[in-house]
C-alpha cells in the first residue's frame, strides 16, 4: 500500500504539491488527471525517491521513501515506473535493455534474466524484436519495451507518467492495451494520463489535480459523470 | 637551376633504426593517450560535478593545455622542471607533455559527451534500482563512448604528430632520430621525406585499426 500523508514539494520558490493525501492500496488502478504544471508528475517522482520532499511523508509498505534510513535502490525495485519519453537505452538491444537491471541490481544469472526479459517482452508483444536496437523500434513498440524493463524487475507497483502523451495518435492504442493487459492481471498502477477513454473503462479511481491540489477523487463514474468540483468540471469539459 | 643530387643509400642503411624509433614514438603516444584518457575523464567529471578548488584546479589544466603552444608545456616539463632541479629525462619530459597536452583536450571531449547524454537516461536507470555507479558505468559512459570515440581517435593521431617536438628536448623518438642522422649525413631532405611517409603509414594504420574497432563495438 502507498500512504501519502500531508505531502508539499517546492521547486524553490515555487509550490508544486500542496498537501496530498491519497492511499493506494494493492491491486488498485488509480489515474491521475489534470491540466499541465498541476503537479501529477511531480507526484509520482515523490513516491519513487527521484524527488526530494520539504514536508509530510511518502510511504510504500509501510517504508518511509524519504528517510536517511532507506535503501532506496532496494524500495525502488518494488516500484517500476514508464517515463512519457520512454528513455530505452539506445546502445543495448531490446533483450539487454530489459535483462540488464535483473543482472546487475538483483544479481541474477546471464541465463536466468535473459529468460526474464524474453518472458516480459513476449507478455508486451515484442517477443519477436529481442536482439533488435530500440532505433529500429517504434515510440509505441519502445514504450512496450520500456514497460517490460519495468516489469522485469517484478514491481509490485507500477507508476505510469503520461506514457503515451509522445506517442503518435496511431501508436496510443497499443501502449493503452499493454497497460489494461496490466490492470486485468492485478497490477497496482498509478497512471498519470490525459487519455480520459483509458481513466474512466480502466480505473477504480481517478484524481483530478489543479494547481498542486487534489480537488476531486472518486470512481469514474463519479469524476465522469457528476464531478463535484466546478474546476473538474471544467477541466473535463475543455479535454473532451 | 636544380642541381640537388638526391642520395637515398644512407637513410635506407639507417632504415632499422628509424623503425626502431617509430616503435619508441607510437609507445610514447600509446602510454601519454591512456594517461590522458584517465586523467581527461577525471577533469571532465570535476568540471561537471564539483564546486570550489578541484573545479578551478581542472578547469586551469584544461585552459592552459588548450591555449598554450604544446611546444610550450614541453619545454616547462624540460626546461621549466629543470631549473627547480627535478630534471627528467627526454623520455619523461615528452610523456608528461603529451600527458598533460592530450588530457586537457579529451577533457572537454568527454564533458560533450557527457553533456549529450539526456539525464532522463540516468533517471530511467536509477528507476530500475541501480545505484549512480551502475547507471554510469553501464548506462552512461558506453554511450559516452561512442559520441567521444572519434574525437578520441583524432586525438590519437595528434598525439602521434606532436611527439615529434620530442626532438626539441633532445629525445631521439621519430623525429629526434631522423634529425640526429640527418645532421650528420647533411642528407635533411631524403631523412625527412623517408620520416614523413613512416608518420603517414602509422597514422593511416591507426586510423584503419580504429575504423575496425569502431565497426565491431558499435551496433547500434
Amino acid at each position: 500500500m502507498i500512504e501519502i500523508r500531508d505531502l508539499h514539494k517546492y521547486f524553490g520558490a515555487l509550490h508544486v504539491l500542496k498537501g496530498i493525501d491519497l492511499d493506494v492500496q494493492k491491486g488498485e488502478v488509480l489515474s491521475i488527471i489534470g491540466a499541465s504544471g498541476s503537479g501529477k508528475s511531480t507526484l509520482l517522482y515523490c513516491i519513487n525517491g527521484l524527488e526530494p520532499i520539504q514536508q509530510g511523508k511518502v510511504a510504500v509498505d509501510e517504508t518511509n521513501v524519504h528517510a536517511k534510513s532507506t535503501d532506496i535502490n532496494k524500495l525502488r525495485q518494488k516500484l517500476g515506473m514508464v517515463f512519457q519519453q520512454w528513455n530505452s537505452f539506445p546502445h543495448l538491444t531490446a533483450l539487454e535493455n530489459v535483462a540488464l537491471a535483473p543482472r546487475i541490481v538483483k544479481g541474477k544469472p546471464r541465463a536466468e534474466a535473459r529468460d526474464i526479459a524474453v518472458k516480459q517482452l513476449t507478455h508486451v508483444g515484442l517477443g519477436d524484436k529481442l536482439d533488435v536496437y530500440p532505433s529500429a523500434l517504434s515510440g509505441g513498440q519502445q514504450q512496450r519495451l520500456a514497460i517490460a524493463r519495468a516489469l522485469a524487475m517484478e514491481p509490485e507497483y507500477m507508476l505510469f507518467d503520461e506514457a503515451t502523451s509522445a506517442l503518435d495518435p496511431e501508436l496510443v492504442g497499443e501502449v493503452l492495451d499493454t497497460m489494461r493487459l496490466l490492470a486485468e492481471e492485478g497490477m497496482t498502477m498509478i497512471c498519470v494520463t490525459h487519455e480520459m477513454g483509458f481513466a474512466r473503462d480502466v480505473s477504480d479511481r481517478v484524481a483530478f489535480f489543479h494547481q498542486g491540489v487534489m480537488e476531486e477523487i472518486g470512481p469514474p463514474e463519479q469524476i465522469f459523470g457528476q464531478a463535484k468540483s466546478e474546476h473538474t468540471r471544467k477541466f473535463l469539459a475543455n479535454v473532451r | 637551376m636544380f642541381d640537388y643530387n638526391f642520395h637515398w643509400r644512407p637513410v635506407m642503411k639507417s632504415l632499422p633504426d628509424l623503425i626502431d624509433a617509430a616503435f619508441l614514438t607510437l609507445q610514447v603516444a600509446v602510454l601519454a593517450m591512456i594517461i590522458g584518457i584517465i586523467i581527461g575523464l577525471c577533469l571532465a567529471l570535476i568540471r561537471l560535478h564539483l564546486k570550489g578548488p578541484l573545479y578551478w584546479f581542472a578547469s586551469s589544466w584544461v585552459e592552459v593545455a588548450r591555449n598554450t603552444p604544446a611546444l610550450f608545456q614541453l619545454f616547462f616539463f624540460g626546461f621549466g622542471l629543470g631549473a627547480f632541479g627535478l630534471h627528467l629525462s627526454p623520455y619523461l619530459i615528452v610523456l608528461a607533455g603529451l600527458s598533460f597536452n592530450c588530457a586537457g583536450y579529451l577533457a572537454e571531449n568527454f564533458r560533450g559527451g557527457f553533456q549529450a547524454i539526456p539525464d532522463t537516461q540516468m533517471r530511467a536507470s536509477r528507476t530500475l534500482g541501480m545505484t549512480a555507479w551502475q547507471a554510469y558505468t553501464r548506462v552512461v559512459i558506453p554511450q559516452v563512448f561512442r559520441i567521444v570515440y572519434h574525437p578520441v581517435t583524432n586525438q590519437m593521431v595528434w598525439a602521434v604528430l606532436m611527439s615529434s617536438l620530442g626532438m626539441l628536448v633532445g629525445f631521439r623518438e621519430l623525429s629526434g632520430e631522423t634529425q640526429f642522422f640527418a645532421s650528420r649525413t647533411f642528407r635533411i631532405f631524403e631523412y625527412f621525406a623517408v620520416t614523413a611517409v613512416i608518420y603517414y603509414v602509422i597514422v593511416k594504420l591507426i586510423l584503419g585499426a580504429a575504423r575496425l574497432l569502431a565497426a565491431r563495438l558499435f551496433r547500434y
